[in-house]
């Protein structure tokens, strides 16, 4: 086979030496390990179509990746898989002005299209932590969030359409630039958040929105976690809803700081950073509105950013805060327990009290505005009884999550990470329509084995 | 035979440990950017580290290709928010690399023989060898080689090699520099200048400027006339025992405890010298000298803005000055700001930001001669985002990246001027 794959994407493109292979063994997800047999780099949608046609005939497993930077374990190598990569399908290939839509290759980065749009007058909202390296069919096939998500929505709500090539190698083409559209069942939004599992996304046609006139953005600083909840509590009560609302806890704060020095307060239990976008007359009304708010519920401080820069910087270093986590300790876990907003107190109030049952350190940070926490561990994977402990831990805020109604996973995938938690969330029903449809698709079963679910 | 000590194996397992692979360092890899390969990225590479760690992975030629492959521009430690010493790591491969010897070969054992371990062991001998050049150079007879066609006859890489040799001054910084230059004005400093050693060399005139600065702005300035190199060379290729002994001797010749700072004033070297403790780490001796020899070095855009800088009076023509930052001062040693400062005190100087200013040019130390491919399309890079600035004058704080873009531009017959920030200081100051 790899002959064949050599002829096919030529024999530059195929990795195979020790060397190459280790530094595919892993994603974004802290200690999970796993070699592939191979690395193979498609550039057109004609090279997938050839590369999984072999792997096929083979039965090789193919794992796709775009950069790797996901948060579950979705493109770890399976055992003895191959690894497609579509990095280097990375064109930004029209922007329909008229229509207000972009289609790009599935590697495209986040931040090639963010900045497309923006060149254009226009935006893309979607913005994962790691916007400036994650592509675009990676975001797809994770349904990724970000820090917008409470006004903005997430990556399922910008696309229009979708170049998949199915498992046995036929390519389909889902959705279009019409904004209405009834026709069948809307197989554009099975692939979405589908996790490599159904197919290979290669192009996506993506949605865009006008940019917002003005932007202005605070930072509130809390001696107390529950008042920074409350503050968010009593915003969205008063129908406001901002385009950010990000949460930090002492520890996180403390990281942070350490790497981006912007300046952030060190003495307090929780900093909130919050944005308002739109119209200037509103976004100067929300932001009076929403710093009364974080006042009224004993914020300390509430600072504005001076300008678009300062905003920038502090966006940019809460998107850092997972990465940043891991100066305190070897290992990082952290996990995206989402509740509704109604319950977020008492999610954040049950994630200490575990974390100290377990005498775990945690960091928390998060999109409070959309429920979606991200309680993270500070570990060490060799320590093999500390590692249970954390397992654990998390055993019991995920069955608080799903008591709370809400999910096991916000916007980083089940993957191999919460795999074992899906039936208990999704129900006897949700699993079989799930296994079947996989199996309809990928009978041979070659695409991400052992993610999401056993088909 | 002994078996060759592991630089690896003594490393701390935890610096290893600290990348959590969350790939941010990705897009600001030139290596990774162009390929598009995780080999050739930071997290890649340290993956291969933590595989040696751990037994998974035999040293092998490929890696310590790789390591070599790597820029060394630590663009991935800016963007790195778990703060993983890459400069370490990268420092201790080399050296792992040549004690396993997988890359020997006699051309590469004779060239690192002459280059390393001898040529800038010693000033002298750079000297000497650096007035050779000037001869073959002044005497017309580069001129007369080139033309006559006879590089035709060596092979293409040394071809190459021949169009990158620099201009040599016609008079050294010892030639320039007075042993002590006392300050214009009342004493508020005494300072040592580090004159370098391809510096001194290519670009003594920049030394001289520097002195004359500090100087204007209260420094008494000490230059030895005989000095060493500061060893990065040295530590970036492999050679830490090297590299201790040069640092062992710029400590006796400059104690740090009789200076106020000490100045060096090419990015690459300082982000060496402000990291002598951790060299010599395992010595009694030299160590507590070397914490503060560490806290006494300072690059001379930082030492200037600290002190407060008195700005040039005469009226000045305009300039349009970009500037290109030089990895081991923006990334090594985290200074960004203060270059642009002192740009700015200079009457009549417009500064255009440079797009991607803090993107590695190329030179990386050697690079640009055992990697020219790699480094050739920085360069093309860099050259393109110069021109679109529109400035006549690229300013950049390191000789590495001065002379590369030098020979970029004279390639490209660009008519921009390249120069040390200092230096325009310094000519602002002579009006």
């Amino acid at each position: 086979m790899l002959s064949e794959l050599r002829r096919l994407v030529g024999a530059d493109q195929v990795l195979t030496a020790k060397e190459d292979l280790i530094p595919y063994s892993f994603d974004g997800t802290a200690a999970l390990q796993q070699l592939p047999e191979c690395v193979v780099f498609a550039r057109s949608t004609e090279q997938v179509v050839g590369v999984l046609k072999l792997a096929g005939q083979a039965r090789t497993p193919v794992v796709t990746r775009g950069s790797g930077t996901g948060l579950s374990g979705g493109s770890l190598p399976s055992p003895g898989s191959l690894v497609l990569g579509l990095a280097k399908m990375d064109k930004v290939l029209e922007l329909d002005r008229a229509n207000l839509t972009l289609l790009a290759e599935a590697g495209a980065t986040t931040q090639a299209i963010a900045d497309a749009a923006s060149a254009a007058g226009l935006f893309y909202p979607p913005d994962p932590g790691s916007l400036k390296i994650s592509t675009i069919g990676g975001n797809v096939a994770e349904n990724s969030g970000g820090l917008r998500g409470l006004k903005y929505g997430v990556t399922r709500n910008y696309v229009m359409g979708l170049e998949v090539v199915l498992p046995e190698g036929e390519v389909l083409w889902t959705g279009n630039k019409c904004v209405k559209d009834a026709a069948g069942y809307s197989l554009r939004d099975l692939f979405i958040g589908s996790e490599g599992t159904l197919g290979v996304i290669t192009k996506v046609l993506l949605k865009l929105i006008p940019k917002p006139a003005a932007q202005k953005t605070l930072l509130a600083t809390f001696p107390q976690m529950d008042q920074a909840a409350q503050t968010v509590s009593d915003i969205i009560a008063a129908q406001i809803i901002p385009c950010t609302l990000e949460f930090l806890d002492r520890t996180t704060i403390q990281c942070v700081e350490d790497f981006a020095r912007v300046g952030l307060p060190l003495d307090c239990e929780a900093l909130l950073l919050m944005e308002t976008d739109g119209h200037p007359g509103a976004v100067a009304e929300e932001a009076a509105q929403m710093e009364r708010i974080a006042r009224q519920n004993g914020a300390t401080e509430v600072r504005v950013a001076k300008d678009d820069a300062e905003a920038a910087r502090l966006a940019t270093a809460r998107r850092s805060a997972l990465s940043a986590l891991a100066r305190v300790s070897p290992t990082t876990i952290l996990e995206d327990a989402t509740v509704p907003r109604s319950e977020l107190a008492r999610m954040i109030r049950f994630v200490a009290a575990v974390a100290a049952k377990y005498q775990l350190r945690i960091g928390t940070f998060g999109h409070m505005g959309d429920g979606n926490l991200h309680p993270t561990f500070l570990t060490d994977e060799r320590n093999a009884e500390e590692m249970h402990r954390v397992e654990q831990a998390f055993q019991e805020i995920f069955t608080e999550a799903i008591r709370l109604g809400g999910t096991i996973t916000g916007e980083h995938g089940i993957g191999v990470s919460k795999k074992s938690f899906l039936p208990r969330f999704a129900g006897d029903a949700q699993m079989r329509v799930m296994r079947e449809l996989r199996r309809a698709l990928d009978p041979r079963g070659i695409l991400n084995p052992g993610k999401m679910f056993d088909a | 035979m002994t078996p060759p000590v592991s630089h690896l194996k003594g490393l701390d397992y935890a610096v290893v440990q600290q990348c959590m692979h969350c790939g941010l360092c990705l897009p600001t890899c030139p290596t990774y950017d162009a390929t598009k390969v995780e080999r050739h990225s930071p997290r890649g590479r340290i993956a291969l580290l933590r595989a040696l760690a751990d037994d998974r992975m035999e040293l092998t030629r490929t890696f310590a290709e790789e390591m070599y492959f790597c820029l060394g521009c630590l663009a991935c430690m800016t963007a790195c928010p778990a703060g993983v010493n890459y400069a370490e790591l990268f420092e201790h491969a080399r050296a792992e690399a040549e004690s396993s010897g997988l890359l020997r070969s006699p051309r590469r054992n004779l060239i690192r023989a002459f280059a390393i371990r001898w040529l800038f062991m010693d000033l002298g001998r750079l000297r000497f060898v650096g007035r050779l050049l000037r001869l073959y150079q002044q005497l017309g007879l580069q001129t007369l080689v080139r033309r006559s066609g006879a590089l035709r006859l060596l092979p293409r890489r040394l071809r190459e090699l021949e169009a990158l040799t620099p201009d040599i001054q016609p008079r050294f910084s010892a030639e320039l520099i007075a042993p002590v230059t006392p300050a214009l004005g009342p004493r508020r400093y005494r300072v040592a200048l580090l004159t370098g050693c391809a510096q001194d060399l290519i670009f003594s005139d920049v030394n001289r400027d520097t002195a004359e600065v500090l100087a204007r702005n209260g420094c008494e300035v000490i230059t030895p006339p005989k000095q060493l190199c500061c060893g990065s060379l040295h530590a970036h290729n492999g050679e830490w025992a090297l590299a201790q002994e040069l640092a062992r001797k710029q400590i006796e010749q400059f104690p740090p405890d009789q200076f106020d700072a000490i100045i060096s004033n090419a990015g690459g070297c300082g982000s060496h010298l402000k990291h002598y403790h951790k060299l010599l780490a395992a010595d009694p001796v030299y160590r507590d000298r070397a914490a503060l020899w560490d806290r006494k070095v300072k690059d001379i855009h930082e030492w200037l803005m600290e002190i407060g800088v008195q700005p040039p009076a005469r009226p000045a023509p305009l300039q349009v000055v970009t500037y290109h930052e030089s990895c081991h001062l923006a990334h090594g040693q985290k200074i960004t700001a203060q270059p642009r400062q002192l740009l700015r005190l200079i009457p009549n100087l417009r500064l255009v930001e440079l797009p991607e200013s803090t993107w590695c040019c190329g030179s990386a130390g050697i690079y640009n001669i055992v990697q020219p491919e790699m480094a050739n399309q920085l360069l093309e890079r860099k050259l393109r985002h110069i021109q679109s600035t529109g400035a006549a004058i690229v300013a950049n704080g390191n000789s590495g990246c001065l002379l590369q873009l030098i020979n970029g531009a004279k390639q490209k017959n660009l008519p921009v001027r390249v120069v040390h920030p200092v230096t325009l200081l310094a000519e602002a100051y002579r009006r």
